[in-house]
């Protein structure tokens, strides 16, 4: 892990990169990252996140910026400005169930090729994938989700990398720690090490790559 | 008693002390607002949260405790916070016990509508296929009619939810439940008589011998 600015880590971010993006409405969310993605003005980026937030808020500042080309998402209804992009044809929006969307990036961060899920068969998600029966039930094949960087947001992280999230702003964080090349991380909060007691380190240190500095 | 409120105490009648109970936006939140008290049920939040509470009084909200909709809510005493891995796999592993959602549309054998309307407004399903597929049972919220037009349907002419038949349809007209995969009309709203609940759902109901007015 090696400490930076946020200048530093977002430079090393090229156009059209592929970005998971931690939060649920903006709710652990990186935004200090996100704000300079917008300075730096990082155009025709793919975007993997649970949702696009609201304007303003979130990864719905790469909206308000146009800087999106392409949208992983569960749920866009609370962005008006997400919606005319896609209606517009100005990102490309691939809609699916929460659950399959954390499945796959799980997946992608553990080193298997996709899930078998229940959700979606016999519906508009199941078409284009293969089905397969276990023990009498069919399931979906979803396949494995990554991408070139992960901007994660913790609560704490101490000088090694080690990271706690809190309360409903831990969502898809630790999960999209395990699944990029590359692991940006903002904390509300830079502690020495041993303050995170073992038994309370979600994210373990080696996963992070990069820690933007505080102040 | 307004339609929203006489579907959201009914509801309530249905979950029990233990239940895991998800609640989806609209209709469905407003269920917490008729739970008893000494009914100690868990409301799971799927953006990360079991405990979930009342919303906070001004000035106590924490900006990194949220419901699904990103709005303030409180966590009550013995809360638990997860990842959505772990939220995800409470629904669909079958943990909730109750799932409470609105609907579009609900067929004649309990399929369910509630994500999209081809052309017009393509939100996406956020948790909703995930909750349908994997609750142990669902109950759908609802009108019973929009705009004149029946919401329970003969077949859904907008995209599914999920294939799995919900358990329960409660609006404000009627209860319906899905015995044998056929739609049955259980109960009716108060001073509602079976002639107009017929009246106004499109598909076909099976009418049993007996059937009581809602107790709410």
């Amino acid at each position: 892990m090696r400490a930076v600015s946020v200048e530093e880590a977002v430079a090393m971010i090229p156009p059209g990169a592929s970005i998971m993006v931690g939060g649920f409405m903006g709710v652990g969310t990186p935004e200090r990252l996100l704000d300079e993605v917008v300075r730096q003005r990082k155009t025709d980026l793919s975007v993997i996140c649970n949702d696009a937030a609201v304007p303003g808020k979130g990864v719905g500042k790469l909206f308000d910026a146009t800087l999106v080309s392409r949208l992983t998402a569960t749920h866009i209804g609370l962005n008006p400005k997400a919606q005319q992009q896609m209606l517009a044809n100005q990102v490309a929006v691939d809609l699916i169930p929460q659950g399959t969307f954390v499945e796959r990036i799980r997946a992608g961060g553990c080193g298997l090729g996709g899930v078998l899920t229940p959700t979606g068969v016999g519906t508009l998600v199941a078409e284009g994938k293969r089905q397969i029966e276990v023990a009498g039930t069919t399931f979906l094949l979803e396949t494995a989700l990554r991408a070139k960087f992960a901007l994660v947001h913790a609560f704490l992280a101490d000088y090694l990398g080690n990271l706690t999230y809190a309360l409903t702003a831990r969502n898809f964080n630790p999960i999209m720690a395990m699944a990029a090349d590359t692991v940006i991380v903002t904390a509300e909060h830079i502690v020495p090490v041993g303050v995170i007691a073992p038994d309370h380190v979600v994210t373990p240190a080696p996963l992070v790559d990069y820690l933007i500095t505080n102040g | 008693m307004d339609a929203q409120t006489i579907i959201a105490r009914r509801v309530a009648q249905e979950l029990h002390t233990g239940d895991l109970v998800n609640l989806g936006i609209g209709i469905p939140t407003l269920v917490a607002n008729y739970v008893p008290p000494e009914l100690k049920v868990f409301f799971q939040s799927e953006n990360g949260l079991i405990g979930t509470g009342p919303i906070p009084e001004q000035g106590l909200a924490h900006p990194l405790l949220t419901d699904a909709g990103g709005r303030p809510i409180s966590a009550l005493p013995g809360a638990s916070t997860f990842d959505s891995a772990m939220s995800f796999g409470l629904i669909r592993g079958g943990h909730v016990d109750v799932t409470v959602l609105g609907g579009l549309q609900v067929d004649a054998h309990g399929r369910l509508a509630n994500w999209m309307i081809p052309g017009k407004m393509v939100p996406g399903m956020g948790g909703a296929m995930d909750l349908v597929s994997g609750a142990k049972r669902v109950i759908v919220a609802m009108q019973h009619a929009a705009k004149g037009k029946s919401k329970i349907v003969a077949k859904c002419t907008l995209p599914l939810t999920s294939t799995r038949p919900v358990s329960m349809v409660v609006t404000d007209m009627a209860v319906i439940a899905f015995l044998d995969g056929r739609a049955t009309l259980l109960e009716t709203a108060p001073s509602v008589s079976i002639a107009e609940v017929m009246a106004v759902t499109e598909a076909e109901l099976v009418i049993p011998d007996n059937v009581p007015e809602m107790k709410i």
